[in-house]
């Protein structure tokens, strides 16, 4: 466990992520919504911008950390 | 601890039906272990079962309050060890499991048994020469065993040149040598020729084998320079899908929650990626087409850091989300010990397990999305440095 | 991160990367190598046994076109053919028709030309027996009559009576 500022900094990143992803779901479901047949390709995309996401949350925690 | 994942274990071994190969490992008496524990919660919490290793604090062990304990216990399971140990016995010092040979390089190669350290209770003595181990590092020793410590409390005593087979490396043999003889099986039903069906647990791997071809590496690296790298990103999806589930397994094993493994694998996605790509990718990194001049020389350090950056993350990526999910796990398991005066033991049980069990399942799907997502980015960056680009000014 | 870098084992990595390596050489030449080999020679199998069967429909629907052409050439033929020989069957009849009334005319005229010619003959064998008969008749009518003078007188005068000078 880290010092006070490492964990709110984490807290910031998480917070970020979580918004973020929530952006990409939101709007991969809306996508979705609007054309059903597109859903594979939607749900890749989605992965793969989140995956990115990821791995910017992920490196900033380490990093932090 | 993990014996609690059992009934999760069979569970998702009946609703995935695929880890066939991976057995329940630890016997029944564990489960009673953990009651009599929880019955017994004054004394010490003693159940330490998979890769646990006592080291040389065991008097400490006493002063440690049951969160500190839970802590230990979860960062022993996330690290490497020299033996594997299947199951332990604080109490008892019982040692269930076999050690591992120690390869080190220090006046020569020595190789000797990790039994040599009694589980770090002792100084081995190899040709004349003392290694104690600490926290999983071995240490380079007087006969006594001293310790340099700095003033952090990290023996600051030399330490040699260490290539062991460690338990993640002894578990990445055994998940290798399985995923050789799943996938040659399954290339032996296709010796009758192509349209000979595969049968039993072959015909499982072959629409994964199609998905990895068709979903992962064809979109992404294009049709006509997929084949060449079908033979690494087919290997690397198998394999961290097959450690990833190994790791969910009660055998402790946690292979792809190690820095040095995802390093190791993103390490190789960036070698391959470089040297296939071509001269576009290149001229895209340093000098930007269909940019102003300036822009150029700014974007160019960017780029040269992106390099680096896309394994990186990938790295990253694999490692945080393995070793998050164990440490969730082994830390809902802990709530067993924490909430047994609030809950009673039966009621910490029973959150435990909800909790575990959910997840469990959770992390069986986490299993399979990080084997995917690692396969899909590294097609994604091959692709990328592979790809023809027709329309320089059109994308720009 | 300082942990993360401080819990590196290069030994690991090292490891990591020998197995992997072996891995990735051994899996390309025992697994990977045959496995999609058959896969793609499986799906090349499947799609050229889709090709050859849209061929062959395509082939059979030709030979059907050929028949169904074939077929109608035939009855156009033959429907040509039974409307010729109604045709010269109507003709024949016509002709036969036309013949057989010249002919008849013929015949009647013929026999018409054939009864006059008997019938003046008849008159004229008629015309010769009743004046021969007449001329006997009167002969003997004269002989009888003008035996005496006074009978040859009246008749003379009878005779002169009748006749009308115009």
């Amino acid at each position: 466990m880290g010092t006070i500022p490492n964990l709110v900094g984490a807290g910031l990143i998480v917070i970020g992520a979580g918004l973020g992803l929530g952006k990409i779901g939101g709007s991969a479901m809306d996508a979705i919504a609007r054309q059903p047949e597109a859903a594979g390709k939607i749900q890749t995309a989605m992965i793969i911008i989140g995956a990115l996401l990821e791995g910017l949350a992920f490196g900033a925690l380490i990093l932090g950390a | 601890m993990i014996i609690s994942k059992k009934p999760v274990r069979s569970l998702t071994a009946i609703l995935i039906g695929l880890i066939s190969s991976v057995a329940m490992a630890n016997p029944v008496e564990d489960t009673t272990h953990v009651k009599t524990e929880t019955a017994s919660h004054t004394e010490q919490v003693a159940h330490e079962t998979a890769n646990h290793e006592t080291e040389a604090h065991t008097e400490k062990h006493e002063a440690l309050s049951p969160k500190e304990k839970i802590n230990e216990h979860i960062q022993h399971h996330l690290a490497d060890s020299y033996d594997f140990t299947l199951y332990s016995d604080e109490e008892a010092g019982t040692h269930v499991g076999f050690p591992l040979p120690v390869i080190l390089i220090d006046d020569g190669l020595k190789v000797f048994s990790a039994s040599a350290f009694h589980h770090g209770e002792t100084v081995a003595n190899v040709d004349g020469a003392y290694y104690k181990l600490v926290h999983n590092k071995i240490y380079k020793t007087d006969a006594e065993g001293t310790l340099e410590l700095d003033h952090h409390g990290h023996p600051t005593n030399e330490m040699p040149l260490n290539f062991s087979i460690t338990k993640n490396v002894f578990s990445l043999l055994i998940t290798s040598l399985l995923l050789f003889l799943m996938f040659t099986a399954l290339a032996r039903t296709y010796k009758k020729g192509p349209n000979n069906l595969p049968t039993g647990f072959s015909r499982v791997l072959e629409p994964l084998v199609l998905f990895v071809r068709d979903e992962i590496a064809r979109p992404n690296i294009g049709e006509k320079k997929y084949k060449k790298f079908m033979p690494f990103l087919l290997t690397v999806f198998f394999l961290i899908w097959l450690l990833n589930l190994i790791g969910l397994t009660p055998l402790g094993i946690n292979v792809t929650g190690n820095i040095a493994v995802t390093f190791c694998l993103a390490f190789v996605t960036l070698i391959i990626t470089n040297f296939s790509a071509n001269k576009d990718y290149w001229g895209h990194i340093f000098w930007m087409p269909g940019v102003p001049a300036p822009m150029k020389i700014i974007l160019a350090p960017i780029e040269v850091l992106g390099i680096f950056t896309k394994p990186f993350s990938l790295m990253i990526r694999l490692f945080a989300n393995i070793t998050a999910g164990h440490a969730v796990m082994m830390g809902l398991l802990a709530i067993i010990f924490l909430f047994k005066n609030l809950l009673g033991t039966g009621g910490s049980i029973g959150v435990s397990l909800a909790l575990t069990t959910f997840i469990s399942l959770i992390e069986l799907l986490v299993a399979f999305l990080q084997a995917f997502i690692f396969t899909m980015m590294s097609s994604l960056f091959i692709g990328m440095a592979v790809q023809e680009h027709d329309h320089h000014d059109d994308h720009h | 991160m300082e942990k993360l870098l401080n819990d590196f084992s290069y030994g690991l990595f090292f490891w990591q990367l020998v197995i992997l390596t072996i891995l990735i050489l051994l899996l390309a030449k025992f697994a990977w190598k045959p496995i999609l080999n058959s896969l793609s020679e499986r799906e090349e199998g499947i799609k050229s046994a889709l090709e050859s069967a849209e061929n062959a429909r395509k082939e059979m629907q030709d030979l059907q076109a050929d028949n169904q052409r074939i077929l109608n050439e035939a009855r156009a033929e033959r429907d040509t053919m039974l409307k010729e020989a109604r045709e010269m069957k109507e003709k024949i009849v016509a002709d036969a028709k036309t013949e057989a009334q010249a002919q008849g005319l013929k015949l009647i005229e013929q026999a018409k030309a054939a009864i006059e010619s008997e019938k003046n003959a008849a008159m004229a064998e008629l015309k010769l027996q009743v004046s021969s008969l007449s001329l006997s008749i009167a002969e003997k009518l004269l002989k009888d009559e003008l035996s005496n003078t006074e009978a040859q007188t009246k008749l003379v005068e009878k005779m002169l009576g009748d006749v009308k000078l115009n």
